[in-house]
């Protein structure tokens, strides 16, 4: 099933006025792929995500699952004639009802009656997919946070729906469990091929699951793409920033590079960018290499290290270049104390600029001086 | 419409079908609530400058008011009702926080065994225990005056401003002790031990930190129990009217039983009363806004720190056994006593010689009081039955929808909280004398009373548990391809029902000993248990009236026992 998105629109009045949290949102997600919504809270994406469920009603634009539209203009399929399974962010699993009639529920509220034995079996077909077998029986509200989630992914998929939608269904979990349910939905959706949309404020939920990302901000899509590219090939500062972790450099462009540190570092440039312009380097810790001693390769600068702080699977460094710290993972193995000198090398072809547009993180790291 | 309708701002842009059905339940009930509760208001404030006995024969004139603010008597009454309100908000309150400080907050052994007790006086009708309070204090024949006589040579007086304060005081101490002992557990015990970490010691850390903190809350307590003494009709009735101590409230009333019945000026007084209970909850609201601003009321509970009592633990646990000796076990007793003789005495070792079970005989072959009973429970289970399906309907358009308008119908509903019930039956007398439904003197009229009055409990409780459910809950039902009557039917009811039995069960209770609203408006036909046994405090059948509280009181036991049992099984389902 095919889902296509045109020119989604949708405001909020309020008492402080109207508060436009989608505008002009177009996206398709090809059958069977797996599509997330990601952006930071209050950027729209839940709000696209219950359009497509019809719990909201979009003022503009098309929503088309196949050749059926959902809405358009005057048309509005109201939510219970969508054939869609929809997780819920809380889970909203009904407290007055067993394991297996919250399952059994959209089942027996369907349009044609199903025998009961056909109702079992669907449901204990839909348990066993998401590993609960054997709870059926047990009240709802005696689950575990994780059961409650699988149990919510159950109830979604018993109807086989045409289209899954996930309302950020992880970020109530703690952190262990929130990494195995990432990889069981992965898992499950590959396997089931169901159109899914997914919306999640979190860049690694959004990298490891899915087939394509877009990001959002202040309700419209400002990029799209695989994870690769996204991260690979952000088109702004704000997307760098929002998928994955960056220092970012200000400067002027040069010839195959930007003129910073004192120098110029050499980097990919994007296309048709002016020399002389102002652009925007994007340093990406893991990528950056870090030495005790210098070893002559291209882009290589001398620093001091500032911070260098040991977690188990890298040393998480910052090293001073000529007044800017700069941020930059380095292999748990390597021996290096604060305050001594340091070359670091920015490799070139994992470099990238982008045109600066005058955006800035929103922490700017101050600099650790002598003051400590 | 319900999912759909509920949450989308582009509503309006709706199909015209379903926003009009919206609408109309909208416009309905805000006209209902309007007629309910703005009219009578209304009528009011138009009986008060009337010189006539209805809307109908309107002649102006400020003359009521004239003398309800300006002649000698005047301010003799709103002295003693200052005295009397603040004299009983200040005992009941002393009596209520003491009582939650030592429950909350100190570790006095059983603490739930005293957490019952504190609260079991609020099952006895506040006309029972008055009229208990005058078998043990009437001067000459109160069990406690008799000993006092013998042995002092002096007696105490019920009828008298102290008498009515020590009654209406003790009767609304756990009131108090409901509300400072929600504010003690939900003050963070970890601001409390901030101070104690900066080198506090515990006197100044409990005045410049913990009183500081719940000052607001106190202010509040205070402010209710204050505008809820001055409502209250029984103590001033049947104590300060026989005392020749008149509040606004027997003064409303002795303003339709004098002869001719001056309407005008019930009116007036009630108009004074009614200004004077809106401008304390309107305080009361401010104070408890100020009191949200705090950190201190989150509506999270915490664990508290206890205080050591040590040895004080045993003056504690008299204190508290005093306590429940006052306001549960003497006048239980009492009324025991005096139901079981044919005339009310001094008790003495003749009782057992005299012992009768007469005055249960009368009670239940007299034909007025036998139908007041089965009129109670009829206008308490209509009465709570409408006021729970009408504020369901508040609440989920209220909570679940957007519609323009809403908050209106939210303020109605919460307008009767402020009406004194005497004030309610006042201006119900001057709507159904004006407009030609002649529904004076029937069950109807107290029905409406009943309704209009309870509305805000009802609102309070449906909309609380409205919002405890997640809107996530009924949208998952949405998705999953029920229909809003399905959902409504199989989601939304069910998990609302522990909320909707427990108004429900609330009002009901408070209407079987509901008094004030029905004293102006009932009749032969139309009388209830609480107007019954004011009536027959009238022709001094005291030994009767022991029989039916006692009777009354086992009943109200054990109904809320049972029906507890009910709703505390739909919360476990739930």
């Amino acid at each position: 099933m095919t889902l296509v998105v045109e020119g989604l629109r949708k405001t909020f009045l309020t008492d402080r006025g109207d508060v436009r949290a989608v505008e002009d949102v177009s996206f398709t997600v090809e059958d069977g792929r797996f599509y997330t919504l990601l952006g930071p809270s209050g950027c729209g994406k839940t709000t696209t995500l219950r359009c497509l469920a019809g719990l909201e009603r979009p003022e503009g634009g098309t929503i088309k699952l196949d050749d059926t539209v959902l809405s358009s203009g005057g048309r509005f399929v109201p939510t219970w004639d969508r054939d869609i399974g929809m997780v819920f962010q809380s889970y909203a699993i009904w407290p007055h009802m067993s394991v297996f009639e919250n399952v059994a529920f959209p089942l027996r509220v369907a349009g044609a009656k199903l025998p009961p034995a056909t109702i079992h079996d669907r449901v204990l077909e839909a348990l066993a997919l998401v590993g609960l077998e054997g709870l059926e029986d047990r009240p709802a509200p005696q689950l575990s946070g994780g059961q409650q989630q699988r149990l919510a992914l159950a109830r979604a998929l018993v109807r086989k729906p045409k289209l899954l939608l996930l309302d950020e269904p992880l970020s109530n979990l703690d952190a262990k469990l929130r990494e195995r349910m990432r990889i069981e939905i992965r898992e499950l959706q590959r396997r089931l091929a169901i159109t899914t949309v997914y919306v999640t404020h979190d860049q690694g939920e959004a990298l490891f699951l899915s087939h394509r990302v877009a990001v959002m901000q202040a309700g419209r899509i400002v990029q799209e793409g695989g994870p690769r590219e996204l991260y690979g090939g952000p088109a702004s500062g704000f997307v760098a920033d929002f998928v994955g972790d960056a220092t970012f450099l200000p400067g002027e462009v040069t010839e195959g590079g930007i003129r910073a540190f004192g120098g110029t570092v050499r980097c990919v440039l994007p296309p048709g960018i002016a020399t002389g312009s102002r652009a925007l380097l994007v340093l990406r810790p893991e990528s950056i290499v870090v030495r005790d001693a210098p070893s002559g390769r291209p882009n290589e600068f001398a620093g001091t290290l500032r911070v260098a702080a040991f977690l188990g699977d890298h040393l998480d460094c910052f090293i001073e270049i000529a007044d800017i710290l700069v941020r930059a993972k380095s292999h748990p193995s390597t021996q290096l104390r604060r305050e001594q000198q340091v070359w670091v090398e920015f490799p070139v072809e994992l470099c990238t600029a982008i045109a600066d547009d005058g955006w800035r993180p929103r922490a700017l790291a101050r600099t650790f001086s002598d003051d400590d | 419409m319900a999912v759909d309708a509920t949450r989308s701002a582009g509503g309006l842009r709706a199909p015209a079908l379903r926003i009009n059905v919206g609408v109309l339940i909208l416009g309905a009930a805000i006209l209902l609530l309007g007629y309910l509760t703005l009219v009578p208001l209304g009528m009011l404030l138009l009986g008060s400058v009337s010189a006539g006995a209805s809307a109908l024969d309107f002649e102006f004139t400020l003359r009521n008011f004239q003398r309800v603010l300006t002649d000698q008597a005047s301010i003799e009454l709103l002295g003693n009702s200052v005295l009397y309100g603040a004299g009983a908000a200040l005992l009941a309150f002393t009596i209520g926080t003491a009582i939650a400080w030592v429950v909350e907050r100190s570790d006095i052994p059983a603490r739930h065994i005293w957490y019952g007790l504190a609260l079991v006086p609020l099952i006895i009708p506040g006309i029972i225990h008055t009229i208990a309070w005058l078998f043990l204090l009437s001067p000459e024949i109160g069990w406690i005056n008799a000993p006092l006589k013998t042995l002092f040579g002096f007696s105490l007086s019920i009828y008298s401003l102290p008498g009515m304060i020590w009654v209406e005081g003790l009767h609304s101490a756990p009131l108090a002790f409901v509300l400072m002992s929600a504010a003690f557990r939900m003050t963070d015990p970890s601001l409390e031990e901030a101070a104690a970490t900066s080198r506090s010691d515990p006197w100044s850390t409990l005045r410049r930190v913990t009183l500081p903190l719940l000052l607001p809350t106190i202010a509040s307590v205070v402010l209710i129990l204050f505008v809820r003494a001055l409502e209250g009709f029984e103590v001033p009735a049947i104590i300060g009217i026989p005392g020749r101590i008149y509040v606004y409230t027997s003064r409303v009333y002795l303003s339709l039983h004098q002869s001719p019945p001056n309407f005008g000026l019930a009116a007036a007084y009630a108009t004074v009363l009614l200004v004077i209970s809106v401008g304390g909850l309107l305080l009361h609201r401010r104070a408890t806004r100020r009191t949200e601003r705090y950190a201190t009321v989150t509506g999270k509970a915490y664990r508290p720190r206890r205080q050591r009592l040590g040895r004080f633990r045993f003056v504690a646990m008299a204190a508290l056994g005093l306590y429940g000796l006052l306001a549960v076990v003497l006048p239980f007793v009492v009324l025991i006593y005096s139901s079981l003789v044919r005339v009310y005495s001094v008790p003495s070792f003749d009782f057992f010689n005299e012992l009768t079970l007469e005055n249960y005989a009368y009670i239940l072959g007299d034909e007025l009081t036998v139908r007041s009973i089965v009129n109670s429970l009829v206008l308490g289970v209509s009465a709570a039955t409408l006021v729970v399906a009408l504020t369901a309907v508040i609440a989920w358009v209220n909570v679940r929808t957007r519609i323009r308008g809403r908050g209106l119908l939210d303020f109605l509903a919460f307008v009767p909280i402020t009406i004194p019930g005497i004030v309610m039956g006042i201006a119900l007398i001057w709507v159904y004398f004006t407009i030609p439904i002649r529904i004076y003197g029937t069950l109807w009229i107290l029905l409406i009373a009943y309704v209009t009055r309870y509305l805000p409990y009802g609102i309070r409780g449906t909309t609380a548990g409205l919002v405890q459910i997640h809107q996530e809950l009924e949208e998952a039902a949405s998705a999953a391809g029920a229909h809003w009557w399905a959902t409504f039917r199989r989601v939304t009811v069910p998990l609302l029902r522990p909320a909707l039995v427990g108004a429900w069960i609330y009002i009901f209770i408070i209407s079987l000993r509901e008094l004030s609203s029905g004293i102006l408006l009932y009749s032969s036909q139309s009388v209830v248990v609480a107007v019954r046994i004011f009536d027959m405090r009238d022709s001094g059948q005291y030994t009767a009236i022991a029989a039916l509280s006692v009777m009354m009181i086992v009943s109200l036991v054990i109904l809320v026992a049972l029906l507890q049992r009910v709703g505390g099984r739909t919360v476990r389902e739930a």
